[in-house]
């Protein structure tokens, strides 16, 4: 479903993304871990078509098609739905009047008719039920005010709704109390089928009890380092990064 | 330049949707300005005496001022008075008995405009007041508010009907000598709208004016007065659009409201969308506006709700006058700057009844080389104790090269009152469009989502059919905006 080739990525004057290699099937759930900085971030940003970060190098395919070549806009409505870090406050604009657009938006791009307000409340609450969400929270404008967990917890509600064929969750994890990430947990593991795959980005080796990956790999100064299966997370847990350090090899100078 | 910017750039820049002319014969007084066309223009509208008086008087005071110059970050073009006309009627074809006998092709340029003069046509809810040029052409659902004993008519109508109203409450609120553009419309308004809502009365619908320039080389200078009586309640509307023309051309009203007895209301909103000139800003509608409301009953209230996107220049500050204890005075405006577009914009509300309260919300939004600016003043008089104002100025910048401004004055002469001013001003986030991107939506949707957003409170305060309509006219607005 997802290939990425040989991919490096920088901001500005500084290269962060130096040569990622990546494999995702579809059905899969993969695991990005890996140090502050490493370029985790960088990574889902590129892939999401973030403008700040400039892709020098490399290739993205998602379903066969050269992802780099499309606008933000049109990889959502491929299916690609990125669960932000830090997601955004809109003011002013109701979390349910977003999200039918967006719904719509995509619908459309499928070529599906549009949601009208009683089929769109129909998902809605169906989504709600099954990620915990409270109709307050749907009703307050995108995320303002919203506490960091009701932030990530609406991330994993919006891919609920708009039904990606990619997810990437980019420390969903974080901020979260101990319900709230079974819940969300539950939430990701639901929505888990055999043609969607997930890319979860964590630093907390407990989320991967809940959401048993595949597939772990060690991000490292902009490169898998190290990929293995579910005891991967359990061995970083215990011995940190500073072991992989011998992984990474300085390019040479020109 | 990252490419969110660049595609909001790139946004088609969709032409101003109500710039065509319509060609009709019209009847015009010279051009140029001096007491005998003031006589022309009253002699025309076979006005009483005293009120040929009352124009003479505002232009011979009128001569004695002097421009205001007093915004020096307004860029205003020379405006040549003499070169003006001051009255371009329609021809009537004969007298008109009813409003099927409205001329088809006035008929028509309202329809295109979207305001059907045919009331079984019209939503059910608006009665209208059509002026076009300096004059009305039509009001509808006259019969129906005459049942209440409601009064809405032409300002022409009233002076011939209701003599003794218009004569007692005729610049009562702005008077002749107010300001230089107030001085000039009391000299040569031609036309506007009159509406009387009589005591213990709820208007049963929206009455609303809709202008429109026409005519080439003329100034529009109509004249609003809306009186309400003990308890009554008026939702007013008014819409304005101009053709697409090179030269500017000058409007210059005045609207006067007036809450008389207790806990009378009025509301009166507005969504201002004179053609704006062009990119490079040749072109455009000076819009040179004074509003004022006086809250004179105990309880009484004026709300004021704009929407301003049109106009190269505007120039207004919708004020309310709290004299009646309790009265409450309200200013929500959308104030939306594109191109070269200048807007200084605010209120005044001057408290001089006990408890009296005011709000004010102000969204300024800037893109292009716009320039918007808020000025409003505050002021408590000494008698008014226990009176309280609420202010709140957001500016929203979209790109580098447009400009945000607030001037909040405040002067208070009682010590228990309590004066709260917020104010912000943030750029449209490259991080929120792209958040709204990778939900699927188009950089447009996202740059109009999260305008209205921004703007919402005072949406909010508009009648449900404006709002809609208000959504639709910032998208069109903001069209090719930053950079
Ligand atoms: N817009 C930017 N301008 C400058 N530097 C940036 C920018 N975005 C990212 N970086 C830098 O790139 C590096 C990688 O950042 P990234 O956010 O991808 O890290 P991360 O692996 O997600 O870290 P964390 O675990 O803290 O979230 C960091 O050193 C960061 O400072
Ligand atoms: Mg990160």
């Amino acid at each position: 479903m997802l290939e990425i080739k040989n991919l490096h990525a920088r901001v500005e004057d500084k290269e962060i993304l130096r040569g990622v290699n990546l494999l995702v099937k579809a059905g899969e759930v993969h695991a990005i871990m890996g140090e502050n900085g490493s370029g985790k971030s960088t990574l889902a940003g590129v892939l999401a078509g973030r403008d700040a970060y400039e892709v020098t190098e490399g290739e993205v395919r998602f379903d066969g098609k050269n992802l780099l070549e499309l606008d933000p806009e049109e990889r959502a409505r491929e299916g690609i739905f990125l669960a932000f870090q830090y997601p955004v406050e809109i003011p002013g604009v109701s979390n349910t009047y977003f999200l039918k657009a967006a719904v719509n938006a995509i619908r459309q791009h499928r070529g599906l008719p549009e949601y009208d307000a009683r089929e769109f409340l129909k998902l809605v609450r169906e989504k709600m039920r099954l990620i915990h969400m409270s109709e307050d929270l749907l009703k307050r404008p995108v995320n303002e005010g919203f506490s960091g967990g009701e932030k990530k917890r609406n991330e994993i509600f919006q891919m609920a709704v708009l039904d990606p064929r990619l997810a990437i969750l980019d420390e969903t994890d974080s901020g979260l109390d101990i319900d709230a990430l079974k819940a969300v947990a539950d939430g990701v593991n639901a929505l888990r089928s055999p043609d969607r795959a997930i890319i979860v980005i964590t630093h907390y080796q407990r989320l991967l009890n809940y959401i048993v990956p595949d597939q772990v790999h060690v991000l490292m100064r902009g490169r898998i380092v190290k990929s293995g299966g579910k005891e991967l997370a359990l061995e970083l847990e215990e011995k940190g990064y500073k072991w992989l350090e011998a992984s990474v090899r300085e390019p040479q100078p020109v | 330049m990252t490419t969110a910017t660049s595609t909001i750039q790139e946004l088609a820049n969709r032409e101003y949707q109500h710039g065509f002319v319509t060609d009709i014969e019209s009847e015009s007084v010279p051009r140029g300005l001096n007491e005998d066309i003031i006589r022309l223009i009253s002699a025309k509208k076979r006005e009483p005496d005293w009120l040929l008086d009352w124009r003479l008087k505002a232009f011979r005071h009128w001569q004695t001022m002097e421009e205001p110059r007093w915004w020096p970050n307004l860029r205003i073009g020379p405006i040549d008075y003499q070169d003006i006309i001051y009255y371009s009627a329609p021809k009537p074809k004969k007298k008109l008995n009813s409003l099927d006998e409205v001329d088809p092709e006035l008929r028509r340029t309202f329809e295109k405009l979207g305001i059907s003069l045919d009331e079984q046509k019209r939503l059910a809810g608006v009665a209208v007041d059509a002026v076009f040029d300096s004059v009305s052409v039509a009001t509808t659902f006259k019969k129906t508010l005459a049942e209440h004993g409601i009064i809405f008519c032409s300002f022409s109508e009233a002076v011939r009907e209701h003599p003794a109203l218009v004569r007692k409450y005729l610049g009562s609120v702005v008077p002749y000598n107010d300001n230089f553009f107030a001085a000039l419309n009391s000299a040569v308004f031609s036309d506007g709208s009159f509406c009387y809502i009589p005591k213990g009365v709820r208007c049963p619908m929206e009455l609303s004016t809709y202008f429109r320039i026409n005519s080439a080389g003329t100034g529009q200078f109509e004249r609003t007065l809306i009186i309400a009586e003990e308890g009554s309640y008026v939702s007013y509307l008014e819409g304005c659009t101009a053709p697409m023309r090179d030269e500017n051309q000058l409007h210059a009203a005045v609207v006067e409201l007036i809450a008389v007895g207790e806990r009378a209301e009025i509301k009166y909103s507005t969504v201002q969308n004179w053609y704006p000139g062009d990119k490079e800003g040749r072109g455009g509608i000076y819009n040179f506006v004074t509003k004022r409301g006086a809250c004179r009953g105990v309880g009484s209230k004026i709300s004021w709700t704009q929407v301003e996107t049109g106009s190269a220049i505007t120039w207004k500050y919708p004020s309310v006058i709290l004299q009646g204890d309790n009265s409450i005075g309200e200013f929500y405006s959308v104030a939306l700057t594109n191109h070269k577009q200048q807007a200084d914009t605010g209120t005044k509300m001057i408290h001089i009844g006990k408890n009296t309260r005011s709000t004010i919300v102000s969204k300024g939004i800037s893109a292009g080389n716009g320039q918007n600016t808020y000025r409003g003043l505050v002021k408590v008089l000494k008698g008014a104790t226990g009176a309280r104002n609420y202010s709140q100025c957001d500016s929203l910048l979209l790109g580098d090269r447009c400009g945000a401004h607030t001037f909040p004055y405040i002067e208070v002469k009682n010590s228990t009152a309590k004066v709260e001013h917020e104010a912000s001003t943030s750029k449209i986030g490259e991080d929120q469009i792209f958040y709204c991107k990778q939900r699927g939506l188009s950089t447009e949707d996202a740059v109009n989502m999260i305008v209205n957003g921004f703007c919402k409170q005072v949406f909010l305060n508009l009648p449900m059919e404006f709002a809609v309509e208000a959504q639709k006219l910032l998208g069109v607005s903001l069209e090719g905006s930053v950079g």
